[in-house]
């Protein structure tokens, strides 16, 4: 079992809750102290260097327009981590990638990652809470359809090697897909899928990726790592489902609050 | 655009027919000269007692979208465009070869795009609070960031009479109405609820245009049917008192008489 050490760069200085109308999407970033952001993120990348030195894995996430996450590009993070850390795994958790316009590119920023780093990239996709539409203006509507489509453009720009292939899909077109770096890790690095519904495990477990959730609490985890053994097991790789594919993310807080907040799964709180 | 609606429900005159592998619930009414009516963002089904008004006097052809109400929503279809040439086959189908053509918000949008395309085929046309055209600043509002009690007092010239209490929908008829509104997003959110292109081809618009608007409505503005209008060659604009964006709803009676005495005059 590997465990990760996960932070959302809040920032915190923030006047009373009362004042504003939401702390996502329309909080006027003037509110935004660039000094006070700049020695948060001192803060917050020494904590995953602590981390490290700890031996837990480092893993990052990405949110835009809010003041609970403020990492709104976690690839730039993840490049900074890169060259700061040594040993620590670098979990990006995940590239949101039906709300970017350009998977190839995506492709490239996690290819050129996984070489700074010497191979240490774990690459994790998400579709993105509801609210990231607005930021990135994407449509509602399809998103599953374009996530699964970029997710295997992006696994097609990482493994073709003998020069530009091109791609003729429902939501992406490219004519001339050849990357350069490639990925360090061979075919690629592990990719990671979110999910918190039952029928979308079913073909990540088909495709192996890692599964991760979150917030299904005790209930809705089992039947999301069931669904992701059946699709395992169905698209034939055999009975054994490794447990290190399947992840859990959940809030370190106090335990008091923890047990209030959501009750510990049975299956542990990394891979 | 009226986000949620009461969905339609099986009525008289519906039946289905199929388009190039879309599945059309299909309304038809009364006998005269044809009207093609296309319904706005949120279903038919606020509209069928004023399609009953109008088809006192005239034959109504009344479709629900794709990916509304009873309609099949094809992975290919994204956009208004697709769901004009949809229209046309059925103008063919139906036997409207030419047609008054009638519609209300996204259909109003709709019903633009087709006279733009086969201006010959349109005798006389309505546009009940159309959308898709930006003839001003850039769009500040948007119907899919906003709860819906905002949305509603925009919405309706007196929101306590709002026809629709999704509290009290059976789960089947909220099912449609998130379906609605699911299709709404997917053919209106970029760009926002308007073609680019659309307003270089209204040049092609050769029929008499009414253009009607309620008073209180607050998502199309009297500005901006005054622009849009002016980019029709043969357009008026008329107001209906006391209503919102669905002065056929709140003022059923004044609206219809309007559009049957422009139609007939």
């Amino acid at each position: 079992m590997k465990a990760w050490h996960f932070s959302e760069n809040a920032y915190p200085y923030l006047p009373p809750a009362d004042e504003y109308e939401s702390i996502r999407v329309s909080l006027p970033n003037r509110i935004y102290d660039p000094g006070k952001g700049a020695a948060l993120y001192d803060r917050y990348i020494d904590e995953w260097l602590v981390a490290e030195d700890e031996g837990v894995e480092i893993m990052l996430n990405e949110h835009h327009q809010t003041a609970t996450c403020v990492d709104p590009a976690a690839p730039l993070v993840l490049a900074a981590l890169a060259r700061l850390t040594s040993k620590a795994r670098l979990l990006i958790l995940g590239n949101p990638v039906a709300n970017r316009r350009q998977p190839v590119r995506v492709a490239e920023e996690m290819a050129m990652v996984d070489i700074l780093s010497k191979g240490r990239l774990e690459c994790g996709f998400v579709r993105g809470v509801p609210y990231e539409v607005l930021p990135a203006n994407s449509n509602p509507v399809r998103m599953n359809e374009r996530q699964w489509e970029a997710m295997d453009l992006i696994v097609k720009a990482w493994t073709s090697h003998d020069g530009p292939v091109s791609h003729e899909g429902r939501f992406f077109h490219h004519r001339n897909i050849n990357i350069w770096p490639r990925p360090f890790q061979q075919p690629h690095p592990p990719i990671w899928v979110s999910t918190t519904t039952p029928g979308g495990a079913g073909r990540v477990g088909a495709r192996g990726y890692v599964q991760a959730t979150f917030l299904t609490g005790y209930k809705g985890t089992p039947a999301i790592y069931d669904s992701y053994r059946k699709g395992w097991r169905d698209a034939g790789r055999g009975e054994d489902v490794p447990v290190n594919r399947l992840a859990y993310a959940r809030c370190s807080m106090p335990p008091r609050a923890r047990r209030r907040r959501a009750p510990a799964p049975r299956s542990s709180s990394g891979t | 655009m009226t986000v949620l609606t009461k969905p339609a429900q099986a009525a008289k005159g519906q039946s289905r027919i199929s388009i190039a592998g879309v599945e059309l619930e299909l309304f038809e009414r009364g006998q005269g000269a044809p009207m093609l009516y296309l319904h706005g963002g949120g279903g038919i089904g606020l509209d069928l007692p004023f399609l009953d008004l109008l088809a006192k006097d005239r034959r109504v052809v009344a479709p629900s979208h794709p990916g509304f109400g009873q309609s099949s929503l094809p992975d290919w279809l994204d956009c208004i465009d697709d769901i004009a040439h949809i229209y046309l086959e059925l103008m063919d189908r139906v036997g409207l070869t030419r047609t008054d053509l009638v519609g209300f918000s996204i259909g109003g949008w709709i019903a633009a795009d087709l006279a733009t395309k086969v201006p010959e085929r349109i005798s006389r046309l309505v546009l009940i609070g159309p959308v898709g055209v930006k003839t001003g600043r850039s769009d500040k509002l948007d119907v899919f960031a906003m709860p819906r009690e905002k949305l509603d007092r925009l919405r309706f010239h007196d929101p306590a009479k709002n026809p629709v209490d999704l509290a009290s929908l059976p789960d089947e008829e909220l099912q449609t109405v998130a379906r609605n509104s699911e299709t709404l997003a997917l053919l209106t959110w970029e760009p926002y609820m308007h073609n680019p292109k659309l307003k270089h081809r209204l040049h092609r618009v050769t029929a008499p245009t009414l253009f009607l608007r309620g008073a209180s409505d607050g998502i199309v503005s009297a500005e901006y049917l005054e622009r849009y209008a002016a980019l029709l060659p043969q357009a008026r604009i008329e107001t209906i008192a006391q209503a919102g964006h669905l002065p056929h709803v709140e003022q059923r009676e004044t609206t219809a008489a309007k559009v049957l005495k422009f139609l007939s005059p």
